[in-house]
């Protein structure tokens, strides 16, 4: 038998124990905010009653994981598999999220050209083998396909070159 | 009856070929098999970034288009998983256990062909199937009240979350996860927001393909970024005459082809067990049957042709419950039902009859598409050869680009192309928490129309929960969800899982790599 400190450090390190967690809060946050709905009776249900028993239904879910988590403590080396993968890549999770977010503004502001280059650059940038070179080249292809393909074949309604964003 | 059916074909064919339908068939059919082919690009992330292309057509050209991009990107994924060993789609996993060894002896072009052959077999059937069973299923769906809706759609959605992959309750709360996302916004009755914290962008709900590209791309790209090895095109040089089986392996292919076939439409009609099971059912059936079951993995043809006729048949065979009752049996066939949501048609057993062109249109373009791809894949294998060796880091960048602007073309809204980064946010953290998410897509597309249908049957009953138990055909499907939860409680505590994962356990060593979306498979 370990002692216990180790067992409780074997749970906190356990994946399914956040897993359960996440659920767990989630469920709660749904069914605390569904409950601020009208209910209804269940002949004349009213919009809090379906997502209110949903959160209930998933702080359950939630607490089952969490608990199996707990019950399955001895085999804990085969469900040792950390949150964190074992290269975190936060620079290319960055670059990646950071597409869409660049993609708005330049897209909203200075149209569909430069939404896609500036949206297509910093995605490139996340790859840890990308040079400026390959990158510029990567993005400049695909701005001209983009374009082409959405703005003159599928007619997406998306200035191609505007200044801040005037029509 | 049967005459009807055949009528109904014909007609279906008239729809199929009408010169516009059968381009974008065709379109669809070479775009899927050519991002399907990319390594990473299963069928899910292929159909979600292709979606938004089908927003300006008319629906039957749109669904057309997007059934051949799914079954375009399944042949895809089966020349990677032979020539790669990258199972790109859960299905092919098990492909990869003989194809891969036939490809190292320098066979892998034999393989191909013969694969192409038996999913042509398989598709064959699945689609057979569909056209004489799904006028029966209608014809009894017709007769069913919101109550026997309610119960079908529960066993649905508990099928499609416990049979996939994974822990099963972790399956059960992300469909619950998807049920709810899928109330957000307006409820439909009382016209009250719900969960829209003010912002009015949410007043008709998260877009589909903001769910979809989030979950299915922006998390995958997180998931791959940095981790793909580069590929050695050591194996993939085939050419078409490499693709010629010998006489004696055709022959040797032959029964496992039928057998396969048998094995996926059986598969297909239990609600629940989709293409993945299939393929993995019909591989160990076929190391069972063989003579030399010891020389399973180090390149026998019958372990290749065997699970992807069963995929491929079973595959067509979801279509049924998905067309005919509006009930979609895993997360590829909800993708294709929120395309037709999309296009303003409304899932259910009236759909067969009021559109009757986009069914029997599908259904003929199935065949169509099927043979454009046999007749596609064997001229085409070299190009698609090359394709496999594009580097990860053009790949994802450019599908980023499809991303947002699919998201954003989907309602010219800017907001849903943030929304797409919260929920790739999200997805992530949930894959990194051992959830799949595809069940989550699943939950979504039918979460208005089970709450609509669960509400309408209490009003109907006077608010007494009896009446789901109480009403004949509903108290079958409730049953059945009974004993499909006992199953697996039951599984649970004897400490095994259902008996078909275990059968690839020997093989591990020889496993592929796991790559990106086998992590959230498409069941």
């Amino acid at each position: 038998m370990r002692p216990s400190t180790s067992h409780l450090r074997d749970l906190v390190g356990k994946r399914d124990f956040y897993a359960g967690g996440l659920m767990l809060l989630l469920g709660l946050g749904i069914a605390l905010k569904g409950a601020t709905y009208r209910p209804g009776t269940l002949m004349h249900m009213g919009p809090g009653f379906f997502p209110t028993a949903l959160g209930v239904l998933l702080v359950i879910l939630g607490i089952t994981i969490a608990a199996t988590a707990l019950a399955s403590s001895a085999e804990s080396a085969e469900h040792g598999e950390s949150i964190l993968p074992e290269h975190p890549q936060w620079w290319g999770w960055f670059c990646i999220l950071m597409s869409p977010v660049l993609f708005i503004f330049f897209g909203r502001y200075f149209g569909m050209a430069p939404g896609t280059f500036a949206c297509v650059t910093i995605a490139a940038c996340g790859d840890k083998q990308a040079t400026w070179k390959s990158t510029i080249i990567l993005a400049t292809v695909v701005t001209v396909f983009g374009v082409g393909l959405f703005s003159y074949f599928l007619q997406v309604p998306m200035p191609i070159f505007t200044w801040w964003g005037s029509q | 009856m049967i005459g009807q059916s055949l009528t109904d074909l014909m007609y279906g064919f008239g729809v199929a070929l009408e010169p516009h339908n059968l381009m974008f068939c065709f379109l669809g059919v070479i775009v899927g098999n050519m991002v399907g082919v990319l390594p990473g690009m299963g069928p899910l992330a292929t159909i979600s970034i292709l979606l938004p292309l089908t927003f300006g057509m008319k629906p039957v050209a749109a669904i057309l288009m997007l059934g051949g991009v799914m079954y375009g990107a399944q042949y895809g994924g089966a020349i990677c998983s032979i020539l790669l060993n990258l199972p790109c789609h859960p299905p092919h996993a098990v492909t990869c256990l003989d194809g891969f060894p036939m490809t190292k002896q320098g066979r892998g072009g034999v393989a191909l062909g013969l694969t192409v052959f038996a999913s042509f077999v398989g598709a064959s059937w699945g689609i057979t199937e569909m056209i004489f069973l799904s006028p029966l299923l209608v014809r009894a769906a017709l007769q069913f009240g919101p109550a026997e809706v309610c119960s079908l759609m529960l066993l649905g959605l508990l099928a499609g979350s416990t049979l996939a992959r994974g822990s099963p309750i972790k399956g059960v709360s992300m469909t619950v996860l998807g049920l709810f996302l899928g109330s957000i916004g307006t409820d439909l009755e009382t016209g009250s927001e719900r969960y829209t914290f003010g912002m009015t962008e949410l007043d008709d709900g998260i877009e589909l393909i903001a769910l979809a590209l989030g979950l299915f791309g922006i998390a995958e790209f997180m998931t791959s970024i940095n981790q793909v090895a580069p590929i050695t095109g050591k194996y993939t040089n085939v050419s078409l005459k490499d693709m010629r089986p010998t006489m004696a392996e055709f022959k040797r292919s032959i029964f496992p082809m039928f057998r396969g076939t048998i094995i996926g439409s059986l598969c297909s009609l239990i609600p629940g067990t989709g293409p993945t099971i299939a393929s993995f059912v019909a591989y160990a059936t076929e190391k069972k049957i063989s003579k030399t079951p010891e020389k399973f993995g180090t390149g026998m043809i019958e372990g290749v042709v065997c699970p992807e006729a069963a995929t491929h048949s079973s595959v067509q065979g979801d279509f049924i419950p998905t067309m005919s009752l509006g009930i979609p049996g895993d997360a590829v066939m909800a993708l294709l039902l929120g395309a037709l949501m999309i296009q303003g048609i409304v899932p259910g057993p009236q759909l067969i009859s009021q559109h009757a062109d986009i069914f029997w249109g599908l259904v003929a373009s199935f065949w169509i598409g099927n043979i454009l791809l046999v007749l596609l894949n064997v001229p085409l294998i070299g190009i698609w050869v090359k394709m496999l060796a594009i580097p990860y880091r053009y790949l994802y960048p450019s599908a980023m680009f499809f991303v947002c602007i699919g998201v954003y073309a989907a309602n010219n809204d800017f907001f849903q192309v943030g929304e797409v980064v919260a929920i790739g946010t999200f997805g992530y953290i949930l894959l990194r928490l051992g959830f799949h998410p595809a069940p989550i897509l699943l939950g979504f597309v039918l979460g208005p129309r089970f709450e609509e249908n669960f509400r309408r049957a209490l009003l109907i009953s006077r608010g007494d929960l009896g009446v789901f138990v109480e009403r004949p055909i509903s108290a079958v499907f409730v049953g059945m969800c009974v004993i499909l939860i006992g199953s697996q409680i039951y599984f649970r505590l004897k400490g095994s899982k259902p008996p078909i994962e275990p059968s690839l356990h020997p093989h591990e060593t020889n496993a592929a790599p796991i790559t990106a979306e086998m992590r959230t498979p498409a069941e």
